[in-house]
């Protein structure tokens, strides 16, 4: 079992939780991820790292409820447990010697864009971050993001109530344009990770992105995590789940993301009428 | 060598039944393809002690050497024909730690069976059938009248064991009883590798494999699950940080083959392992009950013939198929799987489409819609001596399904030996051993199907076991 020592929610639909997991704390490296499982007859699902304490050995990680399992997930306060944490896994992300550097985190993307940028910060790389949210409500991190060492934090909101009113990819382009940036690495919804590299392609800036394929076991055994990245089939766990973004074939991620959408609309219903004590 | 049962020479002559092999009872076709519950019921006691009393007992009891294992099964068939199943079962655990796992799964009509001199008429005893019931007896028994092999004096040795299939289980029953204190790493949420991810319910229930490992577990073996090595500890730090004076490698072929051709990431298309792992390990047959989904497919194409293509097929069917086609490059006889396993499935329902090799997965919306196949033949015989399958000209054609579910083999996982780069592997990825298990690691054993690719339940645990005493044979020296 693993205990819950940290729980927050950091908006309306985004949470924090901390477990004690000491040997994966001690290992765990920026954009890698754990794979959990809440209870007997509950599903695995992989959530990346938001933070760790080798010291202290907990590992955090921030879910946006979108299911049966984070809406269990985020029910869940210190005293609780989860019966199985399972990790470090995938490979870590790239942050040694790639001089100016810019992660868009879009989202719930935020929560992974952080270590990213921490760890690329502390190997001594000039960072800017660009994080994106629907609105204002939404927007994730923004005291973290401003504790670290960036050269510069650019906020982006589809309606404005926060930062520029615009895409990421608007202030993207223009870094871009400006040549001020040898690597990208864009973390959030498909479609914007698309959209990103996209932006970055005609400028030939190497741009890495973190798929999210569905997974069950997160150790390399059962496929259902494949993807096509220069034609060529990945498994997204063991191979990823940071990708070239100019090589990954985006339709078919999105496709394949969807397969059981009407299932787990089945699940989560069933789920809410169990436990409507908690609305 | 088995060791000799002293007392078998001096039981009283008797004469051996001269009844028909006792056959199975199992539940209808109709019922069984229904439900996940298990299809064959095992034998009652009175059919048991009727199948034991057709044994000859053997002055050289050929039975032995087609067991990889072993077992001295002319004991325990003498010890049942007395109704003393205690010690029947204490011989058994002599050499198999699983026996209700393994009278289940084993290919037995090819190993002990096959060896029966009854076999040339025909009517071999049923050695796996009786195993079978002996191991079910043993875990209907309360805990303290169970067969537990006894524990050697603690050596002060510690062994770490990678994965909890049935290498590693055997492995590690037999290190206890050299005394050494044991270990067992598993990535998944529950023991038992194959046999509880893969091999479905309706053929090996679950609570029997767990009540086994349970038995192990009652001899002190240690077994931490959710540990992935390779990645929350790598195989070294095993060995330094953690302490461990040994390690054996049980980690299995578990990778998953796709044929790479066009169409093969649509939805609808599952590997085996990922549908069955998804129905096992995670009970999506009882979703929403449990969390995690599947698709229940109306027409299914499997694309294999061995074991795993049958207990895909079957599954399919239960989970509510109308249609399950088996589309093999082969023909029936040339398929791997167990004759009762193609049998079951045919009664079942499962078609066969024999001689045909897929060409591409069809898709609309991103959506499985069917697959085009070629008719193939059989030419002249390849290395393996099997005729090899060719095209034939012009023949393709569509299946119609909305599902497929490719069984085409398993590869070894580089997950583990990624991160060892002084383990010596094949040039596919196979850890290789010496005849006794040792790798080219000192300290570093393996067995399994890591080592043979995919294989056998009773062949890994024998491998397991060999091994087992080859490193307390290396613990003794290292300590020496
Ligand atoms: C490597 C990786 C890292 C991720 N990191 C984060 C993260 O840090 N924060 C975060 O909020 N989300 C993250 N996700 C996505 C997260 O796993 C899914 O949101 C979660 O599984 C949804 O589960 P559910 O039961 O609540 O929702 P469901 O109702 O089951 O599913 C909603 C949608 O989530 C996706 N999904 C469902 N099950 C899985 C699964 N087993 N594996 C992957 N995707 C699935 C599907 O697209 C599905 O349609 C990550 C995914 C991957 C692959
Ligand atoms: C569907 C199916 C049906 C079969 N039917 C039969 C049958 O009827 N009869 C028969 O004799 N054989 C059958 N087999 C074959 C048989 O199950 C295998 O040969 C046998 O299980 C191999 O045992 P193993 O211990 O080597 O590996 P496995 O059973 O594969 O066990 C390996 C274990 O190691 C774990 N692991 C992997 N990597 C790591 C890691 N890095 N760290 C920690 N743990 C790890 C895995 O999760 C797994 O639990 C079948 C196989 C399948 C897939
Ligand atoms: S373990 Fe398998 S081969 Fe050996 S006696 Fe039992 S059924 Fe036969
Ligand atoms: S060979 Fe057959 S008849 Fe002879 S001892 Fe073995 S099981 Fe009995
Ligand atoms: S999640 Fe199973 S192989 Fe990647």
């Amino acid at each position: 079992m693993f205990p819950i020592v940290h729980a927050r929610q950091l908006s309306d639909s985004v949470f924090e939780l901390g477990v004690q997991a000491p040997a994966i704390a001690a290992k765990a490296k920026a954009g890698q991820f754990l794979m959990l499982r809440i209870a007997e007859g509950g599903e695995r699902i992989p959530l990346t790292f938001s933070d760790w304490s080798a010291k202290e050995g907990w590992i955090r990680f921030i879910f946006m409820r979108v299911g049966k399992t984070t809406h269990h997930l985020s029910h869940l306060c210190v005293g609780d447990s989860l019966a199985d944490v399972v990790g470090p896994l995938g490979v870590p992300t790239h942050v040694e010697g790639i001089g100016r550097a810019v992660v868009v985190g879009g989202g719930v993307g935020a929560a992974v864009a952080y270590p990213v940028a921490r760890a690329m910060c502390d190997a001594g790389a000039e960072v800017t971050v660009i994080v994106g949210a629907r609105n204002a409500d939404l927007l994730i991190l923004e005291d973290e993001f401003r504790a670290l060492p960036l050269k510069e934090l650019i906020i982006t909101t589809d309606d404005g109530s926060a930062g520029r009113k615009d895409l990421v990819t608007a202030p993207l382009k223009e870094l871009c344009e400006a040549r001020a940036v040898d690597h990208a690495m864009a973390i959030g919804p498909v479609i914007m990770m698309k959209f990103c590299a996209a932006t970055t392609r005609e400028f030939g800036v190497p741009t890495v992105v973190s798929l999210n394929p569905i997974m069950v076991d997160g150790t390399g055994m059962c496929g259902a995590c494949r993807c096509t990245v220069g034609g060529e089939t990945k498994f997204g766990c063991v191979d990823g789940p940071d990708f070239d973004g100019h090589q990954v074939d985006f339709e078919e991620l999105m496709n394949r993301q969807r397969v059981y959408n009407d299932l787990e609309r089945e699940a989560d219903a069933d789920y809410s009428r169990k436990c409507s004590c908690h609305q | 060598m088995p060791p000799v049962d002293e007392t078998a020479a001096d039981r009283p002559r008797r004469k051996p039944s001269r009844a028909p092999r006792t056959p199975m009872p199992e539940r209808s076709a109709i019922e069984r393809a229904r439900d996940f519950d298990e299809v064959t019921l095992g034998y009652t006691e009175e059919m048991a002690r009727a199948e034991a009393e057709r044994c000859l007992q053997c002055k050289v009891p050929t039975c032995i050497e087609g067991c990889p294992v072993n077992i001295d099964i002319k004991s325990f068939i003498g010890h049942m024909i007395e109704g003393d199943y205690t010690n029947a079962v204490s011989v058994l655990k002599e050499r198999n730690a699983l026996p209700a796992v393994c009278g289940r799964v084993c290919p037995q009509e090819e190993q002990c069976e096959s060896r029966c001199v009854l076999a040339k008429k025909g009517e071999s005893v049923a050695i796996g059938r009786l195993e079978r019931w002996l191991g079910d007896f043993d875990l209907t028994c309360e805990l303290e009248h169970r067969c537990i092999p006894q524990v050697g004096p603690d050596s002060g040795k510690r062994v770490a064991i990678v994965g909890s299939g049935p290498a590693g289980l055997a492995c590690a029953g037999e290190l206890r009883r050299f005394g050494h204190a044991v270990t067992i790493f598993e990535s998944l949420h529950a023991t038992g590798g194959v046999l509880t991810y893969g091999i479905p319910e309706f053929r090996l229930p679950k609570h029997i494999v767990q009540a086994e490992v349970g038995l192990l577990e009652e001899m002190g073996v240690e077994i931490r699950c959710d540990m992935v090595i390779g990645a929350t500890y790598t195989l070294d730090e095993l060995m330094t940080a953690e302490g461990y004076d040994a390690v054996f490698v049980g980690n299995g072929a578990g990778l998953p083959v796709f044929m790479n051709i066009p169409g093969e990431n649509l939805n609808g298309v599952y590997s085996a392992n990922e549908f069955l792992t998804r129905v096992n390990l995670m009970r999506a047959y009882e979703f929403p009950k449990a969390d995690t989904p599947v698709m229940r497919g109306r027409k299914v194409a499997v694309v294999g013939g061995g074991n795993v293509a049958m207990d895909s097929a079957r599954t399919a069917k239960r989970l509510g198929a109308e249609e399950v086609f088996l589309v093999y490059r082969r023909t029936a006889d040339e398929m791997p799987a167990r004759k009762e396993e193609v049998h079951h499935a045919r009664e079942e329902g499962v078609e066969f489409k024999m001689l045909c090799s897929p060409e591409a997965i069809l898709g609309s919306d991103g959506w499985v819609t069917g697959m085009t196949a070629t008719r193939m033949e059989l030419g002249e015989p390849d290395a393996s001596g099997r005729r090899a399958p060719v095209c034939v000209m012009d023949s393709e054609f569509v299946i119609d399904c909305d599902t497929v579910i490719m069984a085409i083999g398993t590869r070894a996982n580089p997950l583990l030996t990624q991160t060892t780069p002084d383990l010596e592997v094949s040039n596919r990825g196979y850890v290789v051993v010496d005849e006794n298990g040792a790798t080219s690691k000192p300290g570093v054993f393996a067995g399994g199907d890591i080592v043979t690719g995919s294989a056998t339940v009773i062949l890994a645990m024998g491998a397991g076991k060999r091994a087992a005493r080859s490193i307390d044979e290396w613990l003794a020296g290292a300590a020496g």
